[in-house]
């Protein structure tokens, strides 16, 4: 019996080893194969959508830089030849640009400032100091979310024309004042992963609140402020229905209501119309390159999509 | 405390923020004292915490509550901001439903918009996400190609596919001719305002793709692994594993999709006002014609009030019955 095994393996194992060796390695290389293939499919896809996500920016970036003839050629050429800054001079001067880059940073910068002050003391009495009713009035405030923009757009219309606001900044940035649902709940959620023990330490030394606030509490936060910052000014800078609802003088409208003017008056103007649109839109990506990091963190946090 | 650290992605918003809650609360020292009595350091505590909490008591009060309490009163009125309102009863609700023939129009469009863009926008943007989450090199780099659109100022991207949706001279239709096939008149067409819309939409589906992203990344490996040994096929892991893992993530995506779509507006407006036949007349537009234009400040806020119900409604249905498909991770 043992003789016999000893034989039987002595024999066999050898080959069979061999046998599903070769066959291990067939299989390895199979799974190799469809790897790469996968892999190559994969970026074929990706790279052809990028390339379809991108033509509008590069037509848009080309349509800017192109003589007027050439715009309307047939069929469209890419490249501009000669590159073109007139249709920018021309977007520049046609609209009091400056005057409405000044009103638009003024509401924008207003609301950075302001957010991050009010929505990280809100923040702060949410998460870093218990008290009875907390968690039902944040509960409160999350619920806020849900509540569509048109309701709350027409008697706060009403309420800020009587006050004689109507075609003044205030209606834009003073309610920045009061916090932002969105961005109070951001804070808190990053508070409340801030260790209570040194909050704890500091009030045993006899710290105030608004000291740990000051001196603890913002300063551990800076990443999720810069979250707020950012998307505040994004979303200033891009707003069109407060800016349309709230000013019609000249004197007070933003980039984005001079540009919906303008479209109305340039008509087939092209070349103006792009250029104006790109300079409406560079700010805002270079501000994403340089901020990378903070814009995805924001968005995965709180779902803002920008 | 620990289920409120886990927040990472939005799905947390809608629902996790319960459990965070309710963990929160149940982690509150008992007072001491019964009920009605509260110590004093509690005391100070409530009166510190409602001082720092008083900016968005003040904004509540102001720009939620009494806005929301008005808009239910001037929708009983006729108010023109100059006049004072004057009470007529159910009158703006009966002309919005049996008078105002732009009212079913601007409901249709608004549906028709919806029904396409937000099926279309999860299911492209979590497709892509999907693609992105197979650890290709450069993952970065196409994050940010499909991310960028959807950071473009409204104004700016209506203008820009202007151009592009030209008929004449419009880079889409130009392409569709070097390609052999018939120009289509994107903007100008009724029947194909809406779709065209849409497709403007489907551009930035870059948001929606990063959260989905994120959501991805969170599933724990071992999962896959453990089906791996079990032989599952991709399809299987995808169905049984991806999908159930992202619902959460899908439901917040669709419910904000949903009171995106409703407002729908700056695009629609810059690009086409009404549209052509009225094929761009959506809900948002019309409430902001009736308000701005007409200064019917009563029966807009009548229209108001009634997409507030409707969205209100919507999402409370979707949340019922979320139970049944959306799969909530217990604990952390």
């Amino acid at each position: 019996m043992n003789a016999g095994v000893k034989k039987m393996t002595g024999e066999t194992l050898p080959m069979t080893l061999q046998a599903i060796n070769i066959q291990a390695k067939r299989a390895q290389r199979k799974r190799k194969t469809l790897r790469l293939l996968q892999r190559l499919l994969t970026y074929a896809v990706l790279i052809l959508l990028s390339l379809i996500f991108a033509t509008p920016f590069l037509w848009l970036l080309s349509t800017s830089l192109k003589p007027p003839e050439q715009i309307f050629k047939l069929p469209p050429e890419w490249i501009p030849d000669p590159f073109t800054w007139s249709n920018y001079t021309k977007a520049v001067t046609a609209i009091p640009f400056f005057l409405y880059l000044k009103n638009t940073m003024y509401i924008a910068i207003f609301n950075v400032i302001a957010s991050v002050i009010s929505c990280s003391l809100v923040a702060y009495g949410f998460s870093m100091i218990r008290w009875p009713g907390r968690d039902v009035i944040f509960m409160v405030v999350v619920a806020t979310l849900m509540i569509p923009y048109a309701v709350i757009l027409i008697p706060t219309f009403i309420i800020f024309s009587k006050l004689g606001w109507v075609n003044t900044p205030n209606p834009l940035t003073i309610p920045a004042l009061t916090g932002n649902a969105f961005f109070i709940f951001l804070l808190r959620q990053f508070y409340m992963s801030i260790p209570e023990d040194l909050s704890d330490a500091a009030r045993i030394d006899g710290a105030s609140e608004l000291q740990i606030y000051w001196h603890i509490i913002l300063r551990l936060s800076r990443p999720a402020l810069a979250v707020v910052a950012l998307f505040t000014f994004m979303w200033n800078w891009n707003d069109f229905l407060g800016p349309l609802v709230y000013l019609s003088k000249k004197e007070t409208l933003t980039l984005a209501i001079g540009l919906y003017g303008f479209q109305s008056r340039a008509g087939t103007q092209w070349g103006p119309l792009m250029a104006a649109a790109t300079i409406m839109v560079s700010p805002i990506v270079a501000l994403f390159f340089v901020t990378q990091k903070t814009f995805i963190q924001g968005i995965t946090l709180t779902g803002i999509k920008g | 405390m620990e289920s409120s650290l886990s927040f990472r992605t939005p799905n947390s918003i809608l629902i996790r923020t319960e459990t965070g809650v309710r963990m929160a609360s149940t982690a509150l020292p008992l007072s001491p004292y019964p009920s009605r009595r509260m110590s004093p350091r509690t005391l100070r505590n409530l009166l510190t915490g409602l001082a720092f909490i008083s900016p968005w008591i003040l904004g509540f009060l102001a720009f939620t509550i009494y806005p929301i309490s008005s808009a239910i009163y001037y929708s009983f009125t006729n108010y023109d901001i100059v006049t004072a309102p004057r009470f007529i009863g159910l009158e703006n609700f009966r002309v919005i439903f049996t008078e105002d023939a732009r009212f079913p129009t601007s409901v249709y469009n608004t549906f028709y918009y919806a029904t396409l863009a937000i099926p279309l926008s999860l299911l492209v943007s979590l497709l892509v996400a999907m693609l992105l989450n197979l650890k290709v090199r450069g993952m970065a780099f196409f994050r940010t190609v499909f991310y960028l659109p959807s950071i473009v100022p409204d104004i700016a991207s209506a203008l820009l596919w202007s151009w592009i949706l030209n008929t004449q001279f419009g880079l889409l239709n130009q392409t569709l001719k070097s390609l052999g096939l018939t120009p289509v008149s994107w903007l100008t067409n009724p029947a194909m305002t809406k779709p065209s819309l849409v497709l403007i939409s489907l551009w930035t589906f870059g948001g929606s793709m990063v959260i989905f992203l994120a959501a991805l990344q969170d599933i724990p490996q071992h999962l896959y692994e453990a089906a791996e040994i079990d032989g599952a096929s991709a399809l299987q892991k995808t169905l049984n594993i991806t999908i159930p893992m992202i619902t959460p993530t899908i439901f917040f995506n669709l419910v904000m999709g949903i009171i995106g779509a409703t407002q729908y507006f700056t695009t629609a407006f810059v690009m086409l006002g009404a549209g052509p036949l009225d094929s761009a007349r959506f809900y948002m537009f019309h409430l902001y014609v009736n308000a701005f234009r007409y200064f019917k400040m009563g029966y807009a806020s009548a229209l108001s009030l009634l997409l507030f119900i409707f969205v209100l409604t919507l999402t409370l249905i979707l949340w019922r019955t979320s139970g049944r498909w959306v799969y909530y991770e217990r604990g952390s």
